[in-house]
């Protein structure tokens, strides 16, 4: 349970969150969006500690600036901006695993679950990594320990779709933990989330509940016939997964619940070239395998 | 399942398992801090510094020239701890500076901050990472020489040695706890590395040559000359380690005089062990009680 009471900051003359309250109950998944500047940021570095600030913010009721550890100790982060590590991948995660109290194979497993070998580029500098490849690490890193609230700052921003599905399957297997997401944009975000919570100017303007309806953990089967085989077509649906029939005409395979969304956005670019078009709901729990046409 | 430390587990969280996880804070902290300045540039330049500066000194030192009265190593080991204090401070006030100060504005601060870290176990382990990183070329440089002295059959002032390597730790932790003062009070690199290079400059001018002798040609105070002189780190470095070497104080200021006149030499060499110490540790503990109360990133 995260309870935010008052919660104000000042930058100066700038008052940047002003009397902020928010209860979040354990389990619910967040999305705290607004433009540049609304104050996301500032608000989750008050959450974690780290900033100074008026009111009061309770973590299971406690104070995350003056128990830091007992409350980040339950808290997985993933900042939107990768900070600029020298170090190599394998000390950094080492460093998180031995101050988190978490073990080094758990993160190297979520790693390879988003597509990334942590093995292949433990000796190389953080810094020097792609903005995808940094991403999936410090999600590995996060989603990697046993967390009760994770904090995610535009955490899907520069992964490829492959790795977006596997980030949502990961975040539907933490069902228990509570979830904040920001971004500006709310439908990159929505479908990870049952409720929103919309800053201007740092004051709450929305705050709101949303549909589950292909939400974590759920797949869609999509099948794509086109008109004749494109390359760049090709290329595009290569990348969410897609796999041709003999002719290159036919494209089948699967997209997660959440992307659904940006899946249709890429159909709507190649609009020209589809003949037709099929996409179906499949619950990602076996007990629910019953395909739904939508 | 996830694996946990047992460290973490909830029924660790007691007062003893809090001193645990502050350890296991700073030993994590402390070795990251070592690992990232092998790594670095600043490093490889500073450390090379202190080897060349000691290569050179040994080319020209060992041989039977005599300057001032001192010959071979003892001659090396003069040279050498003047030249450290001159170089020592600057480049550790300018490198800490530069690491804190430009870790917190690149996000680093936001990134490492949000884990369960303790914030005394983090920042004493920066702390004690950096003084590590600072004194170990420097003291390596110098057991390189006594190596190459006793291979070449010369003489080694052993006393001396242990001496102004103790003074150089001393002075050293003093700039170190300077440089975390200065970037904590301070939110961006540029002005964090204006003021540690004012600092670095005012204790320069306070030396005897310069602002103390102008005092002293100005009739100033005989009580203001001598706390000008015991408050300044480098100046209590210098006159302490010529105190082995030149124990009539030739090759020292006025200020050398004064100052053994009223303490004697016994007292000024504690107070020029133990001052720096109390100062680096006073600047370390007050840069960590800003941050504390203050917006980490």
């Amino acid at each position: 349970m995260i309870t935010l009471r008052a919660v104000g900051k000042r930058f100066g003359a700038a008052r940047v969150l002003d009397a902020i309250d928010i209860d979040i109950p354990t389990g619910q998944r967040v999305a705290l969006v607004g433009s540049n500047g609304a104050g996301k940021t500032t608000l989750f570095r008050c959450m974690l500690g780290e900033y100074t600030h008026d009111g009061e913010i309770r973590v299971d009721g406690r104070d995350p600036r003056h128990d830091r550890t007992q409350v980040l100790r339950h808290v997985g982060f993933v900042p939107q901006v990768a900070p600029p590590l020298a170090m190599p991948v394998g000390a950094l995660l080492r460093f998180v695993a031995e101050t988190s109290g978490a073990a080094q194979g758990d993160m190297a497993a979520v790693a390879a679950r988003l597509g990334l070998d942590v093995a292949a580029i433990r000796n190389r500098p953080f810094v020097k990594l792609s903005g995808g490849m940094k991403q999936k690490v410090l999600i590995a890193a996060a989603l990697g320990r046993t967390t009760r609230l994770l904090i995610l700052d535009e955490p899907a921003a520069n992964l490829d779709p492959a790795a977006r599905a596997a980030l949502f399957d990961l975040l539907a297997e933490r069902s228990a933990a509570s979830m904040i997401v920001s971004s500006h944009r709310l439908d990159e975000i929505a479908p990870l989330v049952n409720r929103v919570v919309e800053l201007q100017q740092g004051r709450v303007v929305l705050d709101d509940t949303v549909s589950q309806a292909g939400g974590l953990g759920t797949r869609f089967s999509c099948r794509i016939v086109v008109a004749r085989a494109d390359e760049a077509f090709g290329r595009a649906a290569a990348e969410w997964g897609l796999t041709p029939d003999t002719g290159g005409t036919q494209w089948s395979g699967a997209v997660a619940g959440p992307d659904r969304l940006a899946f249709l956005g890429f159909a709507a670019r190649h609009s020209g070239l589809i003949c037709s078009l099929q996409i179906m709901e499949a619950s990602h729990d076996a007990a629910n395998s019953e395909p739904s046409r939508v | 399942m996830l694996a946990i430390n047992p460290a973490y587990a909830d029924e660790a969280m007691t007062r003893d398992g809090a001193a645990a996880r502050g350890w296991l804070s700073f030993r994590a902290t402390f070795r990251l801090e070592i690992a990232e300045a092998l790594r670095s540039r600043w490093f490889a330049a500073y450390a090379a510094t202190f080897f060349a500066l000691t290569g050179l000194l040994l080319v020209f030192g060992l041989t039977e020239s005599r300057v001032l009265g001192f010959t071979g190593l003892s001659r090396t080991l003069v040279t050498y701890t003047q030249l450290a204090m001159a170089i020592a401070p600057v480049f550790v006030l300018i490198s800490t500076v530069r690491a804190l100060a430009g870790d917190r504005e690149a996000g680093v601060f936001e990134y490492v901050l949000a884990l369960p870290l303790s914030l005394a176990g983090w920042y004493a382990g920066r702390v004690f990472g950096r003084f590590a990183l600072a004194i170990a070329p420097v003291a390596g440089a110098l057991v390189a020489a006594l190596v190459y002295g006793g291979i070449r059959g010369v003489a080694i002032p052993w006393r001396e040695f242990l001496f102004d390597m103790g003074l150089l730790a001393s002075l050293i932790f003093a700039f170190i706890g300077v440089g975390f003062l200065v970037s904590t009070l301070t939110r961006k690199v540029d002005t964090a590395q204006t003021f540690a290079f004012l600092i670095w400059l005012a204790l320069l001018l306070g030396l005897d040559l310069v602002l103390l002798g102008a005092l002293i040609r100005n009739h100033a105070p005989l009580e203001t000359v001598v706390a000008a002189a015991m408050l300044n780190p480098l100046q209590v470095f210098r006159v302490a380690s010529m105190m082995l070497f030149d124990p009539q104080l030739v090759l020292l200021g006025p200020t050398a005089y004064a100052i053994f006149d009223i303490f004697g030499r016994e007292l000024f060499l504690v107070w020029a062990f133990l001052y720096p110490i109390a100062l680096g540790a006073l600047s370390a503990g007050l840069g960590y009680w800003a941050l504390s109360r203050s917006d980490l990133p």
